[in-house]
């Protein structure tokens, strides 16, 4: 995979202010929908000053060429740690439901998910 | 007969060994119910909780108390991150350092403020009040184990556990003047430990002495199948590397971590600790990390995408806070606005963008290759030298509020710290003298991937020829 700036940035690649960029691209409304996180009005603002103010510090790493460079997504070199497929009794799960905010019986119970119109 | 709070770990363990640790334990709760109203560096320390293994005397840490940063399970006992979304959370299992610290028979007393979800470099954002620094109530412990640090500090405790993320051990020993060792990544289990960067998080310990980081560290290190990221890699026993001799040994002064911005009175304490060094017999050397500059920026992109995911699971579902809500989306949204403080909802932000479709290679593949540069770095100048002698932090400990409105210039004081967790590398801070406000400062010392022995060697050298950690703070 290569890096590419123009399709990070999509068609609005050509603005020169990086900050400037970044702030067109960078939309609170939907990054925060995709964080599941219902901020309000309040907050909006200051935070999406900050991510611009943090984005744009680092956007200095896109002037360093790293053509052929692996990327290191863990520092050990081990992979493909596996345990022995083994039954075992545990009482984690019923430990776990004790602390639940709402449980029923062997379960998790949460609000109603599908609404009927 | 002395204080008992300002005995060492090692002190104290001889002293329990002989006459029990009651009169210890009774002393660190009278001492801890004294001073932290004012530091805030306990968010709990109910006596009662105090988990003893009975008779302890037998046992390596004989009863005496250490103290857990809040983001460690203990089974039974509340853990909250310094978080709302996790108040009254109660898990049903001890982290395996938890366990390791039960079999060795210490006492778990007391929980250490933090940042929230370790999340912080002052400990100013918790959920529960900032954390306060010793040597000046009015100035940031560090952070994010900006508790565990203060608690040591000011001999509340003998001892505590933090976790080290980007610097989360080490700055804020610097800061309180203790010592703090952050471990090669893999060399102790994380398992229990509440995950921010899965791919940088170790636990460590935090304590007056670097003899009393080597005890802790013989009792937590070692591979842990529970931890499919824990090495293979036998522990030796540390405290055998503690002797005075540095002669010949290569310590390396990164010319990248001497630059402007830089306090000039640590500057001048650390090139004088290299000084002490030379002295001793070592050989100094002048290396150079180039891209080192980069790493606050490759640190902020990877860690923050990690942290986005593992902060998913807190949604009202399974645990902590739940947001009375009329569906199951909403919930979600509720919860999660309510329960997170500004920095997480930053660092989440930031970490989901950076993890979007469409800016996934420009920031987070980028900054994953880039981390590869940084490692490759310290492979090179390890080639020609044994450890890294740099500052800990570019300033001492900076007042309560002073960089809260500006994150850029906060996650700036951990630019010293950050390259050691990109590279995986264990290293440690300790104290190396003080500014001319009576403020600490710390030097980090940094070395080869499962090579703490030699660090520690280091450590102690210059420490015992120093004595720079007897001076206390006045509480």
């Amino acid at each position: 995979m290569s890096f590419d700036t123009s399709s990070a940035f999509g068609q609005n690649g050509g603005t020169s202010n990086p900050l400037l960029r970044i702030l067109m691209e960078f939309k609170i409304e939907r990054v925060a929908e995709l964080s599941r996180l219902n901020l309000k009005s309040e907050e909006k603002q200051k935070l999406e000053k900050d991510l611009g103010a943090i984005l744009s510090y680092v956007e200095k790493l896109s002037a360093l060429d790293t053509t052929g460079v692996e990327p290191t997504s863990h520092v050990l070199n081990m992979e493909n740690v596996f345990r022995k497929d083994e039954a075992k009794t545990s009482d984690a799960a019923e430990k776990a439901l004790v602390h639940a905010p709402r449980a029923d019986g062997r379960f998790f119970k949460v609000p109603k998910i599908v609404h009927r119109d | 007969m002395t204080d008992l709070c300002s005995l060492t770990l090692k002190e104290a363990i001889d002293v329990a060994k002989k006459d029990g640790p009651q009169s210890i334990l009774e002393a660190f709760q009278r001492r801890a119910a004294a001073v932290n109203p004012r530091l805030n560096a306990f968010l709990r320390f109910d006596p009662s909780q105090s988990s003893v293994v009975l008779p302890p005397e037998r046992l390596p840490l004989a009863g005496v108390p250490v103290s857990i940063k809040d983001n460690i399970c203990i089974d039974g006992r509340e853990v909250t991150c310094a978080s709302k979304i996790l108040a009254k959370h109660v898990p049903p299992y001890d982290a395996t350092v938890i366990e390791k610290l039960k079999t060795a028979g210490a006492t778990l007393f007391g929980t250490c403020n933090m940042d929230e979800f370790a999340f912080g470099s002052s400990c100013e954002t918790s959920a529960f009040g900032p954390c306060r620094n010793p040597w000046d109530l009015e100035r940031v412990p560090g952070g994010s184990s900006g508790g565990s640090a203060a608690s040591v500090a000011a001999d509340m405790t003998l001892a505590a556990l933090g976790s080290d993320t980007g610097g989360s051990i080490r700055q804020p020993a610097a800061l309180c003047g203790v010592v703090g060792v952050k471990p090669t990544y893999g060399r102790v289990s994380r398992y229990g430990l509440i995950a921010f960067g899965s791919s940088f998080d170790q636990i460590g310990p935090i304590t007056k002495t670097v003899e009393d980081a080597a005890i802790l560290l013989n009792v937590i290190s070692g591979h842990d199948p529970k931890d499919s990221t824990s090495s293979p890699e036998a522990a030796p026993d540390f405290t055998q590397s503690l002797n005075r001799d540095v002669k010949g040994l290569r310590i390396g002064l990164p010319k990248e971590y001497f630059i402007e911005g830089i306090d000039p009175e640590i500057e001048k304490s650390v090139r004088a600790a290299a000084d002490i060094y030379r002295k001793l017999g070592a050989e100094i050397k002048t290396i150079s990390l180039p891209h080192t500059e980069h790493s606050v920026s490759v640190y902020y992109i990877v860690a923050v995408a990690e942290a986005s995911s593992n902060l998913g699971r807190f949604d009202g579902v399974e645990y902590g806070l739940r947001v009375p809500s009329k569906d199951l989306r909403e919930m979600y949204f509720e919860t999660r606005d309510q329960g997170f403080g500004q920095e997480a909802k930053r660092r989440i932000l930031l970490g989901t963008f950076v993890l979007s479709a469409g800016y996934y290679e420009a920031y987070y593949l980028k900054g994953q290759k880039v981390r590869t540069l940084i490692r490759q770095d310290f492979e090179k100048a390890f080639k020609e030298v044994d450890v890294i002698l740099s500052p800990t932090s570019p300033t001492a400990a900076f007042k309560i509020g002073e960089k809260v409105s500006d994150p850029v210039a906060m996650y700036l004081s951990d630019i010293f710290t950050i390259p050691a967790n990109l590279a995986g590398i264990p290293a440690m801070s300790l104290p190396c003298g003080f500014t001319s406000g009576g403020l600490p400062i710390g030097m980090q010392l940094m070395a080869r991937p499962f090579d703490e022995a030699t660090m520690l060697r280091a450590a102690y050298a210059f420490e015992q020829e120093t004595g720079i950690y007897k001076k206390k703070p006045l509480l």
